[in-house]
């Protein structure tokens, strides 16, 4: 082998006529009542790096999920190569020459580089492995990718993210691919790898690779991508070379001009200060954090996923271990603690994960509604089900949840209604801070208001809210004050009127306000 | 790379920490007075040798199916059906070789039927496993009318005999063939293509089928191979029974089991050897014999090999803590 990688020998990809990659017509997809991507075109040349930009849910994934053949579209025509392709499973993708690079990483964590690399590709003689000019290869591979220090025989659960990302190319390569999807790739990763990726990204350029870029944070896009498309609700809104568009151009396509939501706004004023987060750092936060909330007062947590928005919430309410810093609630230390104790000193939470963790799906409306306060139902040790199911119901009728009965499982129920079934825990839990992470996050329009509303009554309380979304115009709707997370610490705090859509984006993405 | 100094911390533990555990129960009862003379005799060593042979071979699958990410309780229940098949085809007139064969096949095609159900229903192996421990366990008292099956004594019965009969063999042929097949199976999990995907999908099955890895087929096969190995460990426990007995090696599995998991397999799957489970299978024989000698009642065994069970796995635990 030889030692200076530049030297060693290019692997062979598969060869592409010299025209585009891949392009797409009239693509669309709908799930149930949703349109994923209504006439969607999308080109990709051959040997460039592009861009795919767009806010949550514009459609971006699904886009990609059908080029790797894991979703295939209602409508449209797809022609790889210039060939008509209609992957029926993401293996016949993967075949074609498509790869996909998740940010959750395609590896089995036990088995070595190696084994990883040709999984599924194994050459072997009478079913007995063939090794010896497959670890050659592998080499090569990885010299060419800059990186013939990373060990063949190291299981890949060992390394790095940034290392496994490598590996995965690796094996992109080895497969012969002609184009390379990677889902935010440098999520998680530390600058010099982002650094490294971006080397590797722009040396398969050079060997006619095409690579389809979806990130979130712009100014890489910027650095790395020669192209971009953006999608906005599902529709291709816009698409051009990096170098001639501004930062200022692709924020505003991406963001549009949206239609102003209903947000009830319930009077109120503000009162002492409720709860104060001092340096707090916990264990998966990338940074200290200190933030004030009054009572009566919705302040909004702005960024991007991975922004360190959910860990702080998490952090506060104990779920994630407190590395340094502390909590005070009106003045006095009030925490980190667990969460049966934090409950106890009146935070709640309503998690992000509404399957996960934020409902007992099997159980109950009542078990659900009551479970963190079931003091008042409880006479010697023994539980008044008769109480507790008539205290569900007048919080059914006080949400307007839409539900055969309190005694239904959580399960049947619409995801709005099952929202406000979480939301109803905390109200009815009469928690004083409450921490609330994407509450609306994929519900319909009228229980996002009816949300909206019970947010604003509660502040109306007297109650503190801390309000993790990331749909800006239901921030910018609905709280006092934003303020924006950029990895892992906040980069700016100001009253919600002083923030436009276009500003959130731009300090959300470049962590400058 | 920095790697290096921790890699070779991780290997040598991995390697050294299950002998460890043998090495120190051999020593504990060669250093005791009243057993000393007697433990490490030859024919002390033959016998605990020819008493894990069932154990032994249930253990070469099992390792299969844990590393893989599933699991068998069905295993003692094979065992029984196994050495049931055996006795009753014997009996039947049929030449031992047949018996032998049909023993060995009737396990296979319960780990076939167990490997076909997990894949093609998508139900947890826990729970179609638990269903055929029942079934087979019925199965079998069905077969043998719920009594013993006598059967002629045949050379089937010298397979587990402590004094061969070639004396040149000098182990028992049973234990031959464990050691023969613990040979071969580790071969397969380490230098064939099936051993690698088994891996593959005990430490990431999306990952494995996303790279082509034809999950549903490997899965049956290795199933249906751990299956093949418990008609042979029942058809040893007809050798040794010279019956066929439908109530034999009831909680067996749990022996079978726990031989894995001293050995370092990870009941979450990827992690596991055939060096292991073996050094597991011969830990808890040396445990049972030597308290047999030192006169200990059957419970403190029972304690011991509890308390065993649980330290291995924390010793995993810590092991896997340290590579996170």
């Amino acid at each position: 082998m030889t030692a200076n990688p530049d030297a060693a020998p290019v692997p062979r990809l598969r060869g592409v006529e010299d025209g585009s990659a891949l392009e797409m017509r009239s693509i669309r997809k709908q799930f149930g009542a949703t349109v994923a991507l209504d006439d969607v075109d999308f080109t990709l040349g051959r040997g460039e790096i592009h861009a795919l930009l767009g806010e949550n849910g514009a459609g971006k994934s699904t886009l990609v999920k059908i080029i790797s053949g894991a979703v295939r579209p209602d409508r449209g025509v797809m022609r790889l190569a210039g060939r008509p392709f209609h992957p029926p499973g993401p293996l016949a993708g993967r075949l074609s020459g498509i790869s996909m690079i998740y940010q959750e990483l395609n590896l089995a964590p036990h088995l070595t580089v190696e084994e990883n690399v040709v999984l599924g590709r194994e050459a072997s003689v009478g079913g007995f492995l063939k090794r010896r000019g497959v670890r050659e290869k592998i080499r090569e591979t990885l010299a060419f990718l800059g990186h013939s220090e990373i060990p063949l025989d190291v299981p890949t659960g060992r390394l790095s993210v940034g290392t496994r990302q490598i590996v995965e190319i690796s094996r992109a390569i080895m497969d012969r691919s002609s184009i390379l999807v990677m889902d935010e790739p440098t999520s998680s990763l530390a600058r010099e790898d982002t650094e490294r990726l971006f080397q590797v990204i722009r040396k398969l350029r050079a060997e006619g690779v095409s690579v389809i870029y979806i990130s979130h944070f712009l100014e890489e896009v910027r650095e790395v991508a020669d192209v971009y498309t953006v999608l906005r609700d599902g529709r291709n809104v816009g698409a051009g070379r990096m170098a001639d568009a501004s930062f200022e151009e692709i924020i505003r396509l991406m963001v549009g001009s949206k239609m102003s939501d209903f947000f009830p706004r319930v009077p109120r004023e503000q009162g002492d200060r409720l709860l104060a987060l001092k340096a707090l750092k916990g264990v998966r936060m990338g940074g200290a954090v200190s933030l004030e909330m009054r009572r009566g007062e919705i302040v909004g947590l702005a960024g991007l996923i991975g922004a360190g928005r959910t860990e702080t919430l998490r952090t506060v309410f104990g779920l994630d271990a407190t590395a340094s810093g502390g909590v005070e609630l009106e003045g006095r230390a009030a925490g980190p603690g667990r969460p049966w104790r934090m409950i106890a000193r009146g935070f709640g939470l309503l998690s992000e994960d509404r399957q996960g963790e934020g409902l007992a799906l099997s159980r109950s409306i009542t078990d659900n509604v009551t479970l963190s306060r079931l003091g008042p139902y409880r006479r010697r040790g023994f539980l008044s089900l008769k109480k507790r199911a008539a205290a569900a119901a007048g919080w059914i009728a006080a949400l307007n949840i839409k539900a055969g009965g309190p005694q239904l499982p959580v399960a049947g129920l619409s995801g709005g209604n099952q929202q406000k079934v979480a939301l109803a825990r905390l109200l009815h839990q009469d928690a004083d801070v409450l921490l609330l992470d994407e509450p609306t996050r994929g519900i319909d329009v009228m229980s996002k208001a009816q949300i909206y509303d019970w947010m604003g009554r509660a502040a109306a309380e007297g109650k503190g809210l801390l309000f993790v979304s990331s749909y800006f115009p239901e921030l910018l709707g609905v709280c006092d004050r934003i303020v924006v997370f950029h990895r892992g610490r906040i980069v700016a705090d100001r009253p919600a009127a002083e923030w436009t859509d276009e500003s959130l984006m731009a300090a959300s993405m470049t962590g400058k306000a | 790379m920095t790697l290096r100094p921790k890699i070779k911390i991780q290997t040598v533990l991995n390697l050294v920490a299950p002998f460890m555990g043998l090495i120190l129960v051999i020593a504990l009862f060669s250093a005791m007075p009243d057993v000393q003379s007697r433990f490490l005799r030859a024919a002390n060593l033959k016998s605990v040798a020819t008493q894990s042979v069932i154990v032994a071979l249930g253990a070469l699958g099992m390792t299969l199916v844990i590393i893989g990410g599933g699991i068998d309780l069905s295993a003692a229940s094979n065992i029984a059906l196994s050495s049931v098949i055996a006795a009753y085809a014997i009996n039947a007139g049929l030449p031992p070789l047949l018996g032998l064969v049909l023993g060995i096949l009737t396990g296979g095609l319960i780990g076939l039927v167990n490997g076909t159900l997990i894949t093609r229903l998508k139900l947890v192996p826990f729970i179609i496993t638990m269903g055929m421990m029942g079934i087979a366990r019925g199965a079998a008292k069905w077969i043998a009318r719920n009594q013993k099956i006598d059967a002629p004594l045949t050379w089937i019965n010298e397979l587990m005999s402590k004094s061969p009969h070639p004396p040149w063999l000098v182990l028992a042929p049973g234990v031959w063939l464990m050691i023969v097949f613990a040979v071969v199976m580790a071969v397969v999990l380490r230098y064939t293509v099936f051993g690698r995907h088994i891996f593959a999908i005990g430490s990431n099955e999306a990952a494995a089928r996303l790279c082509g890895v034809r999950t549903v087929r490997t899965k049956i096969l290795f199933y249906t191979v751990s299956g093949l190995f418990l008609g042979l460990a029942g058809v040893m426990e007809f050798s040794r029974l010279t019956v066929g007995d439908p109530t034999v090696a009831v909680g067996l599995e749990l022996d079978i089991i726990a031989a894995v998991v001293i050995g370092g397999g990870s009941l979450s799957g990827g992690e596991g050897s055939i060096m292991g489970s073996m050094i597991g299978v011969f830990i808890m024989a040396f445990l049972r014999n030597g308290c047999t000698m030192m006169g200990w009642p059957n419970y403190i065994q029972e304690i011991i090999i509890g308390v065993i069970i649980v330290a291995a796995v924390a010793l995993d635990q810590v092991r896997h803590r340290r590579t996170a």
